[in-house]
């Protein structure tokens, strides 16, 4: 790590000076913080971060370093930057490849260290969530408003990809279509470790035009406004006319939503984090759950037939909508996990009961 | 509902402050659901059982007799057991055993009783464990050696050996071979049925999860923590970081799910902690790459290579240090939880907002560091394992690990400058030691590899790598020139500005005035349960210099705060400093508040009350040194500082923090000077006529001795404070003093001896009062039922004085008025005094609450701490005026309170469990009576003793001993008491008309041996008084002294104490000590 100096402006004019690691580039996009304790690598890969800056509030990263390849949740690190407290720079893990520096350097990834996270984080909590911007040395760059693009359109995959279940002596097989809005590869991993097939679809592949068989269909976690996917919803809304079987998750709760008739709205910052309490109406049952959403659906007026299923505990918003007679559900939170609570891997269990 | 809440009694290792704050939390949680709380516990230094808290308090043994008594005549509803430790614990299992509460209808609330069966069987918990197909280490239960030493073959050497239901691992340790075992497992099975021989998990990590369960089955992790220190050192002994640092993801949550699904099974009902040791390098060799990818989670379970160690279904040491280092309170939740509320119905205190159904995120971390007494002890080992023997700890916050870990070295107030002082490195780094954490710095620093070091303690790599940025920024700042960029990062890395002056070879002052011309300043941070997502409502806060922020505006503080008070706490629980400390510093806080006035808690110890957020309108989880208090006092800009309530710590800092012009409140710091200074005091002594034993300063071994000569032996030897460790000792002669100047190491101008006249058969008395300006307000004289020569810290204190003669009492009275007016005292002080006769000689004056103001406080209605208080705020008695409280401290009492010494000798390794001029003892209970022999009794039986039923040991030393006792022996015969007896006391009493069965001794080898008869437990007391002047018994003595101890036996050594209690069980039995209410004996009048 060199001693390199680095700034992160924000859209409001604030300036605030660290040394530069990772990348020496300079990059834009929309400052969030996470709030996790744990799981930066998993963090990093996730395509709905793609298009922000991320703020970790934790203040040591890089702690176990970077683990092989088929342990991320894609294939590369989708974050524009990174803006920590304290870097570990000499990381101890089993399973430790490569410090996050030169994971940082190898992915081009700029990233800014010696942060006041904590007053940074007030700061986005009071204004809301920001444009901003990390200079490394003279180089400059405009600021970047990621929610006007189609970011599912950048992080999605380019063809069907098929991923077969590791279960064998299936009794049949099980063929579920993964809308690849940014998905996560835990989602999959959750599946196929449940006996299912699965089809995983670009963003805006019709199975139903290709007459691809599938027994239900899941729609994935993704980056951005979800008004932006326009295709997806019109996918989605012909799986609820054939009454296929649907499960969405994080950015597919507010894409069925949509293709439901329901509305979505910006949040001020979001919820990105491990520890959120999530509450199933109707009961005292509570499930912590891990959350990476700026946008959320409105269910003060949901369409006939939908109820509310999830909310957050702590603000009251929407975390999932059920059909109260159609197989339709969706939640706003990860029950795929990783990084995060396990608590909610049930769901997939449940999805999976509509197959048995 | 009326609700029996029970404590855990008087703190010992294992079992200490921590239960104050658990048993407050739950008092709290009940009352505010408009339940009313009756607690039982005799441990009168706590909080919990102040006025104000519970609604009625029994100081009384927690022991089923005693609390059947109670259920009997209070008829509580329900009855919670597991906020008091192990001992509430297994004294609740043991009622229900019993069917005391079935037959009373009293319900358990909280985790049911089945639970907590199989959480403390470890059969059964084993059987659980395989329910679920959770992982734990091979283990073989076994009851006698010899299935021991089958069972270690069977799992292959080195094995651990734990004993069941055991406090602190106490009986527990690694054997590497069979002698080993054999010694380990004989001690243990000597007082349990049951043990067992574990596969060594040599070099794993231990992780320990704070788990929270409601009935709903909802359930939240709070807290994880991760040990510095691998598997094989006991929890309590391990330096402990939180969150857990080195574990990814899949670990983290692999390991969360794992305890959520145990404490699922098991049916917990509120707080339990669960403990984990983890392969930091699972054997990977059959999973193939190409077989791992793509579904590599369905075979994550080999990857997580796991083993349940244990599950302690109460609130625990950890669950106090968890709640501490996340600001979510896990006694207040698990309280209410018992009670039967969701997790979804309980507020998070900190935001007001949000709900207690979550996990908190952090964002700092925090490191513990226990902190050890070992040579406050007799022929104690200084190493540290398995079984626990820290008496009390630390906890530092900061933003980077290495900040954190520099800041609790220096918490731990034993004098040092941070991890690469030098002088702490004592030992060598692969041993465990409580240095050990230096000595690696020390071995890096010249140039030892982390890896190797990593290699040789188990310790992680990457807490190596962080000592080592501290060592190298420390190289730099050698080398080079101070800039502002070097100081910032040595800030930052928690170099303090001594530190850093060491470092530069320059002043102190200098550094702090060089970092204040730069701007290098700490950041006052919030703890808020939710990493800055929600704006938190509490001030729990914290300086670092990883911050460029202030979470709290201090602008036009001086307007807005000029009412705020400071209130020093009392830093780490060690011998000498406890809970009593706790206890004046809430009772301060408490006061300022009623008195409209803003109190700010500093403190550092995890295990108080005084740390819990709501005590104080702010509360700095910080350093109590200089610099730290001083940064405090300066964003803060208070009304002034209160050091007189946390003891000898703050008492200490006093005059640096005069001299820096920060204002402290009540008695004046030259006049706190003029006590502490030995010669200034002394020189005070002679101009107002007091007397003192006669004594010296001395600066060379020759002197020392003549000085003795001249004034006679017996003297009392008090070295200089040096590493070594020496300790306070009597000589009795000439030998006896160079021995103990030899082991004092370096007398020298820089480290003189006191050398003081010691008197024999003197009885001691204390004063503990209140003054303002100059003037009593209220006193207490207490009375030690042992003659001089042992610690007032250990005495057993009574209180009224029962046998002191009228004009004793008036010559106390005159001295103190003098010394109070002379000092000009406002505020507390505690006067020791010696008495031959009516000979009185002052011993010592402290200007400070001392240990037993909450004694004198409780037993006599009048608290002390809060006249002290507004005394030295210069307020008006809230309560009743001062005349009435200073005639009422000068009332007789138509009761008698006795406070009893708790020791923990049994976990000291080696430890001879004599007492001596040095303190020894880890806690103290106070129980009350209509006379001195009922209180005494239940004080006796509140510390763990019993009353014998059959038989009694005896065993006295030299010929004046053997005179003395002999009327008791008489006594304890007459009751029935079959006494046996050595050589020599047996001749004695056979030509004294007693009649007692001889022993031979354990040197002789003989058969009936002393060491057989307390293997066998035939003996229900031993009495082994020892004569100083008589050395060559000493050895053999000692070896019965420790092997009553190690077999669980109850041990009296004093004279005093024995006849007291040999006259006490001749007057009364169990059924003649009323349990009554504290209420019932005393008068509450302020």
């Amino acid at each position: 790590m060199s001693n390199k100096k680095a700034r992160l402006i924000l859209e409001d004019g604030t300036i605030i000076e660290g040394q530069a690691f990772g990348a020496s580039t300079s990059k834009a996009g929309e400052v969030v913080f996470a709030t996790g304790m744990t799981g930066y690598d998993l963090s990093l890969t996730d395509p709905s971060y793609a298009g922000q800056i991320l703020t970790f509030t934790y203040p040591l990263i890089g702690n176990w370093g970077v683990p092989p390849k088929e342990f991320w949740e894609s294939e590369k690190i989708h974050v524009e930057g990174v803006v920590i407290s304290d870097l570990t720079t000499n990381p101890n893990h089993w399973q430790n490849e490569k410090s996050l520096n030169d994971w940082l350097v190898e992915q081009n990834v700029p990233a800014i260290v010696g942060i006041d996270t904590r007053a940074l984080t007030q700061k986005l909590r009071e204004k809301g969530v920001m444009l901003g911007k990390i200079l490394v040395g003279n180089q400059d760059v405009d600021f970047i408003d990621p929610n006007e693009k189609n970011l599912v359109a950048e992080v999605s995959i380019a063809e069907v990809k098929i991923h077969k279940s590791p279960i064998l002596n299936h009794k049949s097989e099980i063929r579920i279509g993964l809308l690849n809005c940014g998905a996560k590869k835990n989602i999959t991993r959750c599946l196929t470790n449940r006996g299912a097939t699965v089809y995983e679809l670009p963003w805006n592949f019709d199975p139903f035009a290709s007459k691809l068989p599938l027994d239900g269909l899941v729609i994935s976690n993704g980056p951005g406004d979800p008004k932006m996917a326009k295709e997806s919803i019109n996918i989605i809304k012909k799986a609820l006319s054939k009454k296929l079987p649907t499960f969405g998750i994080c950015l597919g709760n507010q894409l069925l939503a949509l293709a439901a008739g329901a509305n979505t709205y910006k949040l001020k910052f979001g919820h990105r984090a491990q520890n959120q309490p999530t509450i199933e109406v109707g009961t005292k049952r509570c499930y912590i759950t891990t959350q990476n959403h700026g946008f959320a659906v409105d269910d003060k007026k949901l369409p006939d037939g939908f109820k509310k299923w999830f909310t957050n505990a702590n603000d009251g918003s929407n975390e999932g909508i059920i059909h109260s007679k159609l197989p339709f559900m969706s939640v706003q939170f990860h029950p795929e996990s990783f990084p995060g609570p396990t608590d909610t891997e049930f769901l997939f269990d449940k999805f999976m009961e509509n197959f048995k | 509902m009326k609700i029996l809440l029970l404590g855990s009694g008087a703190l010992q290792i294992g079992q200490a402050g921590e239960f104050d704050y658990s048993g407050s939390q739950a008092i709290k949680a009940l009352k505010e659901e408009g339940h009313q709380v009756i607690l039982i516990n005799p441990n009168i230094a706590t909080i919990q059982t102040s006025q104000g808290f519970a609604d009625k308090v029994y100081f009384l043994p927690i022991t089923p007799h005693f609390i059947e008594e109670v259920i009997k005549s209070e008829k509580p509803h329900g009855i919670i057991l597991s906020f008091g430790g192990q001992t509430a614990l297994n004294c609740g299992l043991e009622l229900v055993k019993n069917k005391t509460l079935a037959k009373n209808k009293v319900r358990v609330l909280g985790t049911p009783t089945a639970a907590i069966e199989k959480t403390e069987d470890r059969q059964l918990f084993v059987q659980t464990l395989d329910e679920i197909g959770a992982k734990y280490p091979k283990s073989i239960a076994v009851k006698n050696e010899k299935e021991a030493t089958n069972a270690a073959r069977k799992i292959g050497y080195p094995v651990m050996v734990r004993g069941g239901f055991s406090l602190g691992g106490q009986d527990s340790g690694l054997a590497k071979n069979k002698k080993e075992l054999l010694e380990i497992a004989s001690r243990a099975l000597a007082k349990t049925k049951q043990i067992l021989i574990e596969e060594y998990l040599k070099g794993w990590k231990e992780i320990e999860y704070e788990v929270v369960r409601d009935k709903f089955d909802n359930c939240i992790t709070v807290c994880n923590m991760e040990n510095f220190d691998p598997m094989g050192i006991h929890t309590g002994e391990s330096i402990v970081v939180a969150p857990s640092q080195t574990l990814n993801n899949f670990e983290y949550h692999g390991l969360r799910e794992v305890a959520i699904r145990v404490i699922r099974h098991l049916g917990i009902v509120g707080e339990c902690n669960i403990q984990f040791a983890l392969n930091p390098n699972p054997d990977t060799s059959d999973q193939k790459p190409e077989t791992r990818s793509g579904n590599w989670n369905l075979e994550a379970g080999n990857l997580l290579d796991y083993r349940i160690i244990e599950v302690n279904a109460r609130l625990s040491r950890s669950s106090a240090l968890a709640s501490k280092a996340t600001g979510y309170p896990l006694a207040y939740v698990a309280a209410k939880l018992a009670l039967g509320y969701s997790l979804t119905e309980i507020k998070n205190s900190v935001t007001k907002k949000t709900i207690a159904a979550f996990e908190p995120a952090l964002d700092y971390l925090v490191v513990k560091i226990p902190r050890w007494d070992l040579s406050k002890f007799k022929n104690s080992h200084t190493q540290i394992g398995s079984s626990m023997q820290s008496v009390g700890e630390v906890m530092a916050i900061g933003r980077k690990f290495e900040e954190a870990l520099q800041k609790a070295t220096r918490m731990l107030d034993i004098g040092t400058q941070g991890i690469c002082d030098e002088s702490y490195a004592t030992g060598d780094y692969k041993t465990p030691s409580p240095s050990r954490v230096f000595s690696i710095a020390r071995a890096i620093k010249k140039g030892k590899s982390t890896e190797t070091i990593a290699q040789k303690t188990g310790v992680d790599l990457f807490f190596l790598e962080k000592i080592k940025n501290i060592t190298e920024v420390e190289k730099d700042l050698k080398k080079e020139n101070l800039t502002k960029e070097n100081l910032l990062l040595a800030k930052q890395l928690g170099t303090s500005d001594k530190r850093i002056a060491q470092i530069k070879k320059t002043d102190p002052q200098k550094i702090t005035d060089q970092r204040t011309g730069w701007g290098i300043k700490p950041s006052v941070k919030q703890i808020d349960t939710l990493a800055a997502e929600y704006p938190a409502q509490t001030n729990y806060l914290y300086l670092t210099y990883n911050g460029n922020k202030d979470d709290l505006s201090f602008s036009n503080s001086k307007l807005k705060n000029s009412k705020s008070v400071i209130v020093l706490g009392s830093g780490p629980y060690r011998i000498g400093s406890s809970v009593e400390f706790d206890w004046c510093s809430v009772t301060c806080a408490q006061t300022v508040r009623e008195n409209g006035l803003k109190p700010i808690i500093i403190n550092c110890n995890p295990e108080t009350v005084s740390t819990d957020y709501d005590m104080a309108e702010r509360l700095y989880f910080e350093e109590l040194t200089l610099e730290t208090v001083l940064e405090i006092y300066e964003k803060e800009k208070p009304h002034g500082v209160i050091v007189s309530m946390g003891g000898q710590t703050p008492n200490n800092l006093t005059p640096k923090l005069e001299s820096v012009g920060v204002k402290i409140l009540g008695t004046k710091p030259q006049n706190i000077d003029m006590a502490e200074d030995r010669s200034k005091f002394s020189a005070l002594c002679d101009t107002l006529g007091i007397d003192q034993p006669k004594w010296a300063m001395l600066k060379d071994v020759k002197s020392a001795g003549r000085f003795a000569k001249k004034i006679g032996f017996p003297v009392l030897v008090r070295p200089s404070y040096v590493l070594s460790g020496a300790a306070m000792n009597v000589a009795f002669n000439k030998e006896d003093l160079e021995q103990y100047l030899k082991a004092a190491a370096n007398v020298s101008p820089e480290h003189p001896v006191v050398v003081s006249k010691f008197h024999e058969n003197a009885k001691e008395l204390e004063i503990d009062a209140v003054a303002k300006d100059g003037k009593i307000l209220c006193q207490a004289i207490s009375e030690h039922i042992e003659n001089a020569g042992v610690h007032s810290g250990d005495s057993t204190i009574v209180l009224p004085a029962q046998r002191l003669y009228q004009e004793t009492i008036e010559k106390v009275n005159e001295i103190s008025k003098k010394i109070a007016l002379n000092l000009k005292i406002t505020g507390p002080f505690n006067i020791q005094f010696l008495a031959v006769e009516n000979h009185i000689r002052v011993i010592e004056c402290n200007l400070r609450a001392s240990r037993s103001l909450p004694f004198v406080s409780k037993v006599s209605g009048i608290n002390f701490a809060k006249v002290a208080t507004e005394a030295i705020l210069d307020k008006k008695p809230i309560v009743n005026d001062r005349s009435t409280i200073v005639k009422s401290s000068e009332r007789t009492l138509p009761y008698v309170g006795v406070k009893a010494p708790q020791f923990s000798f049994a976990r000291i390794k080696g430890a001879d469990p004599i007492l001596r001029v040095e303190m020894a003892s880890t806690g103290e209970v106070a129980t009350f009576g209509s006379d001195v022999y009922e209180a005494f009794l239940k004080s006796l039986l509140a510390t763990g003793n019993r009353l014998p039923a059959k038989s009694v040991f005896i065993s006295l030393a030299g010929d004046e001993n053997k005179i003395k006792f002999l009327e008791s022996a008489k006594l304890l015969k007459s009751i029935g008491l079959k006494i046996y007896a050595t050589e020599g006391t047996a001749k004695f009493l056979a030509e004294n008309g007693v009649k007692s069965t001889k022993l031979y001794k354990i040197h002789e080898h003989k058969k009936p041996n002393v060491l057989d008869i307390l293997h066998n437990k035939k003996v229900d007391l031993v009495i082994n008084i020892f004569d100083p002047y008589f050395k060559k018994e000493f050895d053999d003595d000692y070896l019965i002294r420790r092997n009553t101890i190690d077999f669980g036996i109850p041990l009296l050594t004093n004279l005093q104490t024995a006849e007291l209690f040999a006259k006490a069980i001749s007057l009364k039995k169990l059924p003649d000590l009323k349990a009554l209410p504290w209420e019932s004996y005393v008068t509450f009048l302020n």
